[in-house]
């Protein structure tokens, strides 16, 4: 073989990532060329147009997708792939208007007006005055969209780690550019990026025993020497275990869920509110993948440390949650506590015919209707105000169903989806993933999982009285301290727009989940 | 082909030193530095695989984490910068506002 072969692309397939990654760099051009004042408008019209149009992509290829192998095998077009990134795409887009949020304060964004500028000094003062914004958030944002995208249909280990640092890199910059409270947002980033980087290293020292036991970086090839037995399995229990610490910090799980709640609570919640549901969409779809297609024959190795990594992870972040009087911080345990749910569909793997197709459609649809719920909650957190900008403690949240019952009555439905009451997304999520996990046999986990649900369901109980039924404190003038209660801001259409969609998501896909589960359906499996 | 076994030993001595350093170092450019040595001792570990398998794909691998390594270091150089750039301090230790 002499000389180089270009590589065939399926461009049909994958413009809409193209798309993506190709706005994104028109937006940097845009911060480089446009004057500051049109910046904003422009970005925020850019990003939305892109997404948009990838996202009519995505639907018309997801109308008739023939499951292939493409890009020379780099990435994998299939039914769940597609799905995946519809999902990341409609995140997307909700997020962008969040980011695009500029009502609640006094015109400016929730991102800080000159990263630069150190917190408290004149720099940062003249920043504010001149009302500056970091515009540079939308095209970081593409860029994450575009690594979230490549995740879950990556075809070798490649394309997986390259994918895993595009989506990162964005995301710890992103984290750390809030506009107020920027100490905490600062220590977030480095906390976020200093165990993000360490959980790379892990990932893709992975990575390469999985390849030294393999011979291959290709997904299909490494399932097939898996199947017949390679030469040392030890290489191969090392490798899948190094590769699932990288993938179980992405999602959040227990014992690799330190840098959740730091990162939930310090992030601008526009941030906290995509981040949550993209991240852990792109992430799940990727380990999925990476479980299902590579290593799902040495199940009997995985699927055990699977389900003690979910128990742990259930109850870890039902139990924590409970103590917690931050809202934020609440939401970030809640957060870990449905890592663990996801986890139980995934070790449900062995349920139906056996090759996971039935724990991937329980866990998609689960995401769909946790991502819905959990940017409508972190969307109604940064409504909820007081001087000091957002007001995120449960003191300042009581009795807020008296002042917006709007508000609050969202806020419990967002809750109560979380928790898995019927009548909500949530509950239908639930209901799936504990069932494939019970019919896999995996009945200990399932007893577990529903001992964490009970113990949410009390924490979001008690929150939801806190909101309607416990009288707000008196009032109590110090020395101008601010007032003791939040009031509700009224944000712009992009939010609102957000906020109803989330709210009508989970309720249809609670009362008529049909639809989308006859969707998931016919996505089929992941091709091997 | 020659035996990789001696260069796969050096691999994961480095990958324990760089993941040891991570967890007793304050100093998050210490720390950071460490990251990368986890990262190289990923690499030497691939190079060495594709010596053995006698295919390309553990060298092409490779050169992405060298890319993916400089990518971080832009990123990361910049957090820390600012870390310290407001609190005077790069030590990961002071950075404890955010708890439990």
């Amino acid at each position: 073989m002499n000389g180089f072969v270009s590589p065939h692309l399926e461009y049909s397939l994958l413009w809409p990532i193209f798309v993506v990654f190709g706005v994104a760099c028109v937006g940097i051009l845009v911060e480089a060329f446009a004057p500051r004042e049109r910046r904003y408008a422009t970005q925020v019209a850019l990003t939305l147009i892109g997404l948009v149009i990838a996202l009519v992509r995505v639907i018309i290829i997801g109308v008739d997708v023939t499951p292939r192998t493409v890009a020379e095998g780099a990435l994998v077009v299939d039914g769940p792939g597609v799905f995946l990134w519809g999902v990341i795409l409609v995140v997307a887009i909700a997020g962008v208007l969040l980011f695009a949020e500029r009502q609640l304060d006094t015109g400016v964004s929730a991102f800080a007006g000159q990263a630069a500028a150190l917190p408290g000094t004149a720099a940062e003062r003249t920043a504010a005055q001149q009302g500056l914004d970091h515009t540079e958030v939308y095209p970081l944002l593409l860029f994450a969209v575009g690594g979230m995208m490549l995740f879950p249909v990556a075809g070798d280990l490649l394309m997986l780690f390259v994918a895993l640092e595009v989506l990162s890199l964005p995301l710890y910059l992103l984290v750390g550019l809030a506009r107020r409270r920027r100490l905490l947002s600062q220590e977030a980033a480095l906390k976020y990026f200093l165990l993000g980087a360490f959980s790379s290293g892990f990932f893709i020292y992975g990575i390469s025993l999985v390849y030294g036991y393999a011979g291959t970086m290709d997904l299909a090839g490494i399932g097939d020497v898996v199947q017949h037995g390679g030469a040392n399995h030890g290489l191969l229990i090392a490798g899948m275990g190094l590769m699932a610490v990288g993938l179980l910090f992405k999602v959040g799980a227990v014992p690799f869920h330190s840098w959740t709640p730091d990162v939930y609570q310090g992030a601008p919640t526009a941030v906290t509110a995509w981040m949550s549901a993209a991240t852990k969409v792109a992430a799940f779809g990727a380990l999925l993948r990476l479980f299902v297609v590579a290593f799902g024959h040495d199940r009997l190795t995985w699927q055990p440390v699977m389900g003690a990594v979910a128990i742990a992870t259930m109850l870890f972040g039902a139990a924590i949650a409970v103590v917690q009087t931050d809202v934020k911080r609440m939401l970030a345990y809640s957060a870990i506590a449905h890592t663990g749910f996801l986890l139980t569909g995934m070790i449900g793997f062995t349920a139906g015919d056996g090759d996971g197709t039935d724990a991937t459609h329980a866990i998609l649809f689960y995401l769909l209707a946790y991502s819905v719920a959990t940017i409508g909650a972190f969307a109604l957190v940064s409504v909820v105000r007081d001087s000091n900008g957002e007001a995120t403690d449960f003191g300042k949240w009581t009795g807020l169903g008296k002042r917006s019952p709007l508000v609050a009555g969202l806020f419990t439905l967002f809750l109560f989806s979380m928790a898995g009451l019927p009548l909500t997304g949530g509950f239908i999520g639930k209901w799936e993933v504990f069932t494939v996990a019970l019919r896999a046999g995996y009945w200990p986990v399932v007893v577990v999982a529903i001992a964490a649900s009970i113990v949410s369901v009390f924490f979001y109980v008690r929150f939801v009285l806190l909101l309607f039924f416990t009288q707000a404190q008196k009032e109590v003038v110090t020395g101008g301290e601010g007032t003791t209660t939040a009031v509700v801001a009224v944000p712009a259409w992009g939010s609102i727009v957000v906020i109803g969609a989330c709210a009508l998501a989970t309720v249809l896909l609670g009362v008529v989940p049909d639809p989308v589960l006859q969707l998931i359906e016919n996505a089929g499996s992941f091709i091997r | 082909m020659t035996d990789v076994t001696p260069y796969l030993i050096v691999s994961a001595v480095l990958f324990s030193i760089g993941a040891t350093g991570v967890l007793i170092r304050r100093n998050a450019i210490v720390v950071f530095m460490c990251i990368e040595l986890m990262l190289n001792a990923a690499n030497l570990s691939l190079v060495s695989f594709s010596n053995l398998h006698g295919n390309l794909e553990g060298q092409v691998t490779a050169f992405f984490v060298m890319v993916v390594a400089a990518a971080e270091v832009v990123i990361g150089l910049a957090i820390i910068m600012t870390i310290f750039r407001s609190r005077r301090s790069a030590s990961i230790d002071d950075a404890s506002l955010l708890k439990w």
